[in-house]
């Protein structure tokens, strides 16, 4: 075997501590090496040039480059080398950057050290096989989990480029929370306006299959070839015939239900559809409330329909769809403060007296009060007895910020909405005050920052620098009592109402979902990225991206531009018809395998399955493992538990790793 | 281990030896701070929330939050001589409420202790008086002596007569006590006091 030996100066970064013409001087005495020099810029075209002269010249078999980490310029060197004619495969890359001249500031031991590294890297490509990448091949169809503002996104992306997509939301209707804002900021348009043209989009478009009121509850498989099975929750309306008339919900007795869309500020029939523009318009049965559930009683909505789409008997049925790639959008929830969750890292609020004084109320709540469609009609008018409220105050970062009551981060968004809440507060409410306690104001993004001035100046809402410390009730009204910590001065406010900017938090079933997934999760149940900087949406896991807010706190552009994103990089899977990825897999060796299946037991990603080795009559000898290649990540694990050696990791064998070993023996 | 792995193990308490490795000198003043109540003033970010709810607030004259952000920018003699060190009440509603977990309740009386010891005059000088008549107190008789207190207190601040009349009545209801009860084991006590000086 002809190598060819490489070593990079990288510009000084490994010039300036390892000498590296003595390492090439040095190398090229080792036994099979025919080639040896040493560059200033190794990756660039003229580097690149000298490999593959090298290689033509010299007919090499394999090459060793030293120079900076594999993870930044592998990729180059194996495409020069498989330019002029060598096996990928057979190219080794040393790292004498990060893991020697960086590290190390004495030039002979470095140069030392670099030239041992070598000879380690020397021995085993002398063992390296030619390899070809493995090929899979993709299923072009794309699961949305999430029927929010970046679900619809995603989905309609994906689809609007010729790909079937399937979007799966939990809820009767898609729309998310952003169905339930008023207006948005900057621009104060009408959020409904700009938000239901897109979900009436979804619901017709061809390439798109809705599964509202579901979820998903199993996940199989691994990129371009993932098994997803959906649990259609039971509506007690036969979504085939239902015309979404809308008789039962108007002639349905019980109406004393809770209305979570309005946040719990109205009330609603058991039978319901979330709001008027919802996708799919078909109402649910809330089994909870409903009289026939409990004593079987009632049956109106039976009575009153015209099509017998009501059945009462109808249970949650399962679907099992064959997927390419998976977008999670999630989204968040709201920090409520009333209950203590059962997450045990969050404290309440008790201080601030959300849930005990009907006049305190959250972000999302204020939403709904400020809303042409919601419980007041767009007027502001406050819970307890339905008047103006002539002061009120907002305070921020209730929940973010705060890390005695459990959350470090800043939620990022509530700056601007409270901005947005005082405004539309003081446009309703003419001789109204509004004051505003913040810490600081965050309001980074186009036109943003010239949103909450025009609340200052324009509109004149008061902004004082400081935490509130308590909220107490005395005569009617709500006190307030703050600091204002620029002037220094004791702030107290009689206010008829109060809004908290309470934080986003991760949907409590996230962890379970991410788990479902194997994709990682912070602290805080935020789905984790791959590089926070460079691979923002992309996971750990091959095939599933993140869009939305179940990333991050984030506002509306910023998750259309997520939900944008993760499309994008759906389309980039689908764009070929077969996958390529690394041949650095677990192989098992049938004839020596026992069958222990130690190995299956030890591995991450649930790759080792069992095969039955029968003879030509069909008899069972034995059953052994086997690697599914496409889940396989080449971690090593079996490799390293298998008692009895059966397992081999390609491109890693043990044969390789020893000898890298005995050449370290010189050293010692 | 695969990125998305690693950067959890950062984000939570992963890297702790290496922030010990990157530990910054901290000022004198700052480090005995640290070494009385275990945590950093550094830690506020000066929200103002325990000024909001601060009971003895419009008696002082600097916010509680000023005082710390006095010793945060370094001006501690400013802070020592501001009587909202001594007006505390030490109710700690500010510990309690504080979104940083800061115990402020401790860093004031920090401060009063590093105040005395380095003999910082401030305007509260009665406060100041009493303070160290009923430290006194304990030190001697490992518990209050009331009559010791106010005798101790009104030689300190010369204000000899002031509530005089009130003790033939206390006395005569068992009250007051000329000689101090001791504890059985005084000799602890004077071993803790004399462990913190």
């Amino acid at each position: 075997m002809k190598i060819g030996v490489f070593i990079c100066y990288c510009g000084e970064n490994i010039g300036r501590t390892v000498d590296c013409a003595a390492v090439a001087k040095a190398t090229a005495m080792l036994p099979g090496v025919a080639h040896s020099e040493d560059y200033k810029y190794m990756c660039s075209d003229p580097g690149q040039n000298l490999i593959k002269q090298a290689i033509l010249d010299k007919k090499l078999d394999a090459i060793v480059v030293g120079s900076c980490s594999p993870h930044m310029h592998e990729k180059t060197f194996r495409k020069a080398a498989a330019a002029a004619g060598v096996n990928p495969y057979m190219v080794e890359i040393v790292n004498l950057r990060e893991h020697c001249s960086w590290i190390h500031d004495d030039i002979p031991s470095a140069t030392k050290k670099a030239i041992d590294l070598m000879r380690i890297a020397i021995e085993k490509v002398k063992r390296n096989d030619p390899l070809t990448p493995i090929r899979v091949p993709v299923t072009k169809r794309a699961l949305v989990i999430g029927g929010g503002i970046s679900g619809i996104q995603a989905a309609l992306d994906v689809a609007n480029a010729g790909y079937e997509v399937v979007l799966v939301e939990k809820e009767p209707s898609i729309g998310g929370h952003m169905s339930q804002l008023s207006e948005t900021f900057p621009t104060l348009d009408c959020s409904q306006c700009i938000l239901t043209p897109r979900m009436v989009e979804v619901y017709q478009h061809p390439k798109i299959k809705l599964y509202a009121y579901s979820e998903v509850s199993n996940v199989e498989g691994f990129i371009g070839n993932f098994s997803v099975t959906i649990r259609r929750k039971a509506r007690g309306v036969r979504d085939e015939v239902c015309t979404g008339c809308g008789l039962c919900v108007q002639k349905c007795p019980i109406k004393k239900a809770q209305n979570s869309f309005e946040e719990g500020m109205a009330i609603r029939p058991a039978m319901y559809v979330p709001f008027p523009q919802a996708v799919p318009n078909i109402p649910v049965i809330d089994r909870e409330v409903c009289t026939y559930y409990k004593n079987g009683k009632c049956q109106m909505c039976k009575k009153v329909c015209g099509r017998d789409a009501i059945d009462f008997e109808q249970q949650d049925t399962f679907v099992t769809e064959a997927i390419g790639a998976i977008i999670v959008a999630t989204g968040y929830k709201l920090y409520t403060i009333d209950k203590k969750p059962e997450n045990s890292l969050i404290k309440g609020y008790g201080e601030y007296g959300y849930g005990m004084y009907k006049d305190v109320v959250n972000g999302l709540q204020f939403e709904r009060i400020a809303s042409a469609s919601g419980p007041t009609n767009g007027e502001i008018l406050r819970p307890s007895d339905k008047s103006e409220p002539k002061k009120i105050v907002f305070i921020q970062c209730v929940g973010s910020r705060d890390e005695a009551k459990g959350f470090t981060y800043c939620s990022k968004i509530c700056c601007m909405y409270t901005a947005k809440h005082a405004m539309l507060y003081k446009h309703k409410v003419h001789d109204g005050e509004a004051y505003v306690f913040y810490m600081d104001i965050r309001s980074g993004g186009k036109m943003y920052e010239e949103f909450v001035r025009r609340a200052i100046e324009e509109d004149g809402v008061k902004y004082i620098r400081g935490r509130v410390s308590k909220i107490y009730e005395d005569d009617g009204k709500l006190v307030v009592k703050g600091e204002d910590t620029i002037a220094g001065m004791p702030v107290t406010i009689n206010a008829d109402m109060v809004v908290l900017a309470t934080a986003m938090i991760a949907q409590s079933e996230a962890p379970q979902l991410a788990q479902m997934l194997g994709v990682p999760y912070d602290t805080y149940g935020f789905l984790q990225e791959v590089h926070p900087k460079l691979r923002p949406v992309e996971t750990s896991t091959g095939g599933i991206f993140l869009a939305g807010a179940c990333h991050s706190p984030r506002d509306i552009p910023e998750c259309v531009a997520m939900a944008s994103a993760a499309a994008a990089k759906t389309m980039v899977l689908f764009g070929s018809d077969m996958l390529e990825r690394e041949p650095v897999v677990a192989k098992v060796h049938a004839d020596t395998c026992a069958g222990c299946f130690y190995c299956q037991k030890v591995c991450a990603y649930s790759a080792i399955e069992r095969k039955e080795i029968r003879n030509r009559q069909g008899e069972l000898i034995k059953t052994i493992a086997y690697v599914n290649e496409g889940l396989c990540q080449g971690c090593g694990t079996c490799n390293a538990t298998c008692p009895s050696k059966s397992v081999e990791l390609i491109g890693f064998n043990d044969e390789q790793i020893f000898n890298e070993i005995l050449a370290l023996d010189e050293v010692f | 281990m695969y990125a998305g792995e690693c950067y959890k193990q950062i984000g939570t308490s992963g890297n702790t030896e290496e922030m010990k490795m990157h530990e910054v000198h901290k000022d004198p003043f700052i480090e005995e701070l640290i070494a009385i109540t275990g945590q950093d003033p550094a830690q506020c970010y000066q929200c103002g929330k325990c000024s909001a709810g601060c009971p003895v607030r419009e008696f002082a004259e600097d916010a509680p939050n000023r005082v710390v952000r006095y010793v945060q920018l370094g001006f501690y003699d400013k802070a020592l001589q501001s009587n909202t060190v001594w007006l505390c009440a030490g109710c700690q509603t500010c510990s309690g409420r504080c979104p940083k977990d800061f115990h402020l309740a401790q860093f004031m009386d920090a401060m009063r202790e590093m105040g005395t010891k380095r003999h910082i005059v401030t305007k509260e000088k009665k406060t100041v008086a009493f303070h160290e008549s009923f430290l006194d107190q304990i030190k001697w008789n490992g518990r209050s002596h009331e009559f010791g207190m106010v005798l101790e207190y009104k030689l300190k601040t010369m204000d000899l007569f002031k509530d005089v009349d009130l003790v033939p009545g206390m006395l005569s209801r068992g009250k007051l006590s000329i000689l101090p009860e001791k504890i059985k084991d005084g000799n602890s006590v004077k071993k803790l006091f004399k462990e913190k000086e």
